[in-house]
């Protein structure tokens, strides 16, 4: 059964890459026959740039990147590396969207997630790494993430990390009130009800309407709301997955059953930490926020594969993960990718993974000092076993908006409204369909 | 005397050659022509030609002319931020001006015991920069970590949730109240200041008391003061943006990206990179802006002659 699944799995991943190797081969540029002679070139420039020195700013919000900037520095003494955190997510696109707008003040490379990249690529505003090398890189990275950085023929990012679905859980709550660690969504539900029962402080999870969790929730549902098909675009919010999801997680919104506490906020962490929320569901790059956010739950803290669906089904979905992009407007762009294969390809891949993240490239999460090794934060859990497993679940298929960042930006104004009123989530995922159609029409996307 | 035959001499000397203009006045006026049209005019001539065209993510720029002002005087969502901040209007900044003018009369009336204390500590929120006091208030307001869950725990009681959708805008009147009340306070004690003390003191020798005072010659004698500082409120309810900018982190479906005006408009340029809209956006509600001080300035003039 599951073998079959995973072969399905596999096949559904190269008919997209050779989908997208085709589309590659219509553009031109990526024939075999001149490959030697650019990578030899682009990699000598490589060592040159780096041999030259300089200096690179680095936007990013990922943890692990700190140790990666150091040991980069002391390798390469002559590039000097400014790390800044300009934000998570959305605040940094903002900014990151002022300073292409502006022209000035850019980054050299950014941090760019998976869902926003084919936006920041379709305006131009980060450079196609094709002709640095990047398309060499084939197999060096799962399909998923590979697949994510593609858009229109053009490679406009390094995968960095990948975030397929896990179930984080404060074992100490779980066993204080001896709940069973669901394994579908109905027993989650339930256990949602009598973890708040016991103890009405806690609850099972935060929600204040999070855009990027509730795709990821259709998206293991099996929903496909977006259909992209170059500039023809489709939103429909009424499929089967997505009313599977809406069902069940309506009965949290509307039993007061999810903690009022919006993610990554000050109370978030402090729920995190003294057990008031209990669980999360969400990427595989959580460990090293948990360790270094919420050192409260050192010893506490678990991973369980994602509840499902079914009873004893095996689907999971992505949720986050990113990429290091290079803005088109960037200085130095050869030192920054230079720093870019450091930090995605070379010795930065080992580090970040040292320091907790989940990476995106085959060789390590197939390397059996990644998958055995023991997390003291987790009480010595093989938590990466876990977390691989769920990499190779991930549903196929999945699709964002050309312009993601735009609708999950007005997610709260539409959804929102379902956690605070009597609005249903599936009245407010059509008002948000709407609003996203809207806009589509505006930037001139053919609607269907 | 002696300055009769020099202011005559120039005069004389115009008449004797009328096609030479004197430049040295502009001179003087230049550098702050200068810097006015650079950082006044530039910007809005600039804002007025975005308004002009359309970007969109497929299919580029496009000169549409007055298509966006169209859409912006046909747009709901831009009209409710208009009615939220009207409304803000017409509830907030009557308060804060009464409560300024009883600080202020307080303070004039010299009965007060330990007066520019009070007066210091009044102002004080003022000089607290409008993002600190935001996320400051942000803090209290928390149900869960903040003082109102604080006094929760410790009462056993469950106040209502100012950051709630039906009582953010209250709780944003409440932190604009709190940092302008001792501004508006300062407009108006300095007009009293001016008052001359004679007339007190005439007033009193006719039996007038303190209440009488106030009515018959403090009151008309703030009247200009009062109309600034209600012009400059009305602005300031028009461009309400720091306090739901920064709250909306904390209450992120009760504040929608069209919360204000200004909120609007930096929620289209910044987060759906539509510039030109933006521009539309703002350029419209700055005219609105300009009528309605207008107006009230000039209702408030008629008033005074």
């Amino acid at each position: 059964m599951t073998t079959t699944r995973r072969h399905a799995l596999l096949l559904g991943a190269a008919l997209s890459v050779s989908l997208f190797a085709t589309a590659c081969g219509s553009s031109g540029g990526t024939g075999s026959g001149t490959a030697a002679a650019t990578q030899s070139a682009s990699a000598d420039d490589l060592q040159a740039a780096l041999d030259a020195g300089g200096s690179i700013t680095v936007w990013a919000w990922e943890p692990t990147l700190k140790q990666v900037v150091a040991d980069f520095q002391t390798k390469y003494p002559k590039v000097k590396v400014n790390l800044v955190n300009a934000g998570t997510g959305n605040d940094q696109y903002t900014a990151l969207q002022n300073a292409v707008k502006a022209g000035s003040g850019l980054p050299d490379v950014a941090q760019i997630e998976y869902y926003a990249l084919p936006q920041f690529a379709l305006g131009k505003a980060v450079t196609d790494l094709t002709a640095f090398g990047a398309d060499k890189l084939d197999g060096t990275f799962t399909p998923g993430p590979w697949n994510s950085v593609h858009s229109g023929g053009g490679i406009y990012g390094l995968p960095m990390d990948s975030g397929p679905m896990a179930l984080f859980y404060n074992k100490d709550v779980f066993d204080k009130h001896k709940i069973e660690v669901p394994k579908t969504w109905e027993e989650y539900i339930a256990a949602a009800k009598k973890l708040h029962e016991a103890d009405p402080k806690a609850y099972i999870t935060n929600d204040v309407g999070d855009a990027g969790f509730t795709t990821s929730m259709i998206w293991q549902a099996g929903g496909k709301p977006y259909k992209v098909d170059g500039t023809k675009v489709g939103i429909d919010f009424g499929d089967a997955g997505t009313q599977k999801f809406t069902a069940a997680w309506q009965q949290l919104v509307s039993g007061k059953l999810v903690a009022p506490v919006a993610s990554w906020s000050d109370a978030w962490y402090k729920g995190l930490g003294d057990g008031t929320i209990a669980t999360l569901v969400i990427g595989a790059w959580m460990p090293a926020n948990l360790e270094t956010g919420v050192k409260a739950g050192a010893g506490k803290w678990r991973v369980a594969p994602m509840p499902q669906w079914e009873s004893g089904g095996k689907a999971t979905s992505e949720n986050g993960g990113s990429s290091l992009a290079i803005p088109e407007g960037a200085a130095d762009k050869k030192l920054a990718y230079a720093f870019l294969k450091y930090a995605n390809v070379d010795e930065g891949v080992q580090a970040r993974v040292d320091g907790g993240a989940f990476p995106a490239t085959t060789a390590q999460l197939n390397a059996p000092e990644f998958t055995d090794k023991k997390f003291p934060y987790f009480g010595d859990q093989q938590v990466n076993q876990v977390l691989a497993e769920s990499a190779g679940q991930v549903v196929s298929g999945w699709s964002y908006l050309p312009y993601q960042v735009y609708a999950n930006s007005v997610f709260n104004d539409t959804v929102g409204k379902a956690y605070i009123s009597g609005t249903t989530l599936q009245d407010g995922l059509k008002a948000w369909q709407d609003a996203s159609v809207k806009y589509g029409q505006e930037q001139g996307f053919t609607m269907q | 005397m002696v300055a009769t035959p020099r202011a005559g001499a120039p005069s004389g000397r115009r008449a004797a050659s009328p096609g030479r203009r004197s430049w040295t006045g502009w001179r003087f006026v230049g550098p702050f022509m200068a810097v006015f049209a650079l950082v006044f005019l530039a910007p809005i001539a600039y804002s007025i030609y975005l308004s002009l065209f359309r970007t969109q993510l497929i299919g580029g720029t496009t000169f549409v002319g007055a298509d966006n002002y169209v859409k912006a005087l046909g747009d709901p969502q831009f009209w409710s931020a208009f009615g939220r901040v009207a409304l803000f209007l017409v509830v907030q900044v009557p308060i804060m001006l009464f409560l300024a003018l009883l600080v202020a009369l307080a303070i004039d009336s010299g009965r007060l015991y330990g007066a520019s204390f009070f007066r210091i500590s009044v102002f004080l929120p003022y000089a607290v920069p409008a993002v600190v006091a935001a996320l400051m208030w942000g803090f209290m307001y928390g149900t869960r970590f903040g003082l109102i869950g604080n006094l929760n725990d410790a009462l056993g009681v469950s106040l209502p949730d100012p950051l709630s959708s039906d009582l953010i805008l209250a709780s944003i009147g409440n932190i604009v109240t709190w940092e302008f009340v001792g501004y508006n306070m300062l407009i108006l004690y300095s007009a009293l200041r001016v008052v001359n003390p004679s007339l007190y003191e005439a007033a009193e020798m006719d039996g007038a008391g303190q209440l009488r005072i106030v009515w018959a010659i403090k009151l008309p004698a703030l009247r200009g003061a009062l109309l600034i500082a209600t012009i400059f409120s009305i602005i300031g309810s028009f461009q309400l943006f720091n306090e739901p900018a920064i709250l909306r982190d904390l209450a992120p479906n009760a504040i929608t990206t069209y919360f204000t005006p200004n909120y609007y408009a930096y929620s289209l340029s910044f987060r759906g990179q539509q510039f030109n809209y933006s521009a539309t956006v703002a350029i419209v509600m700055g005219v609105i802006t300009m009528v309605i001080a207008y107006v009230v300035q000039l209702r408030g003039m008629r008033k005074g002659a």
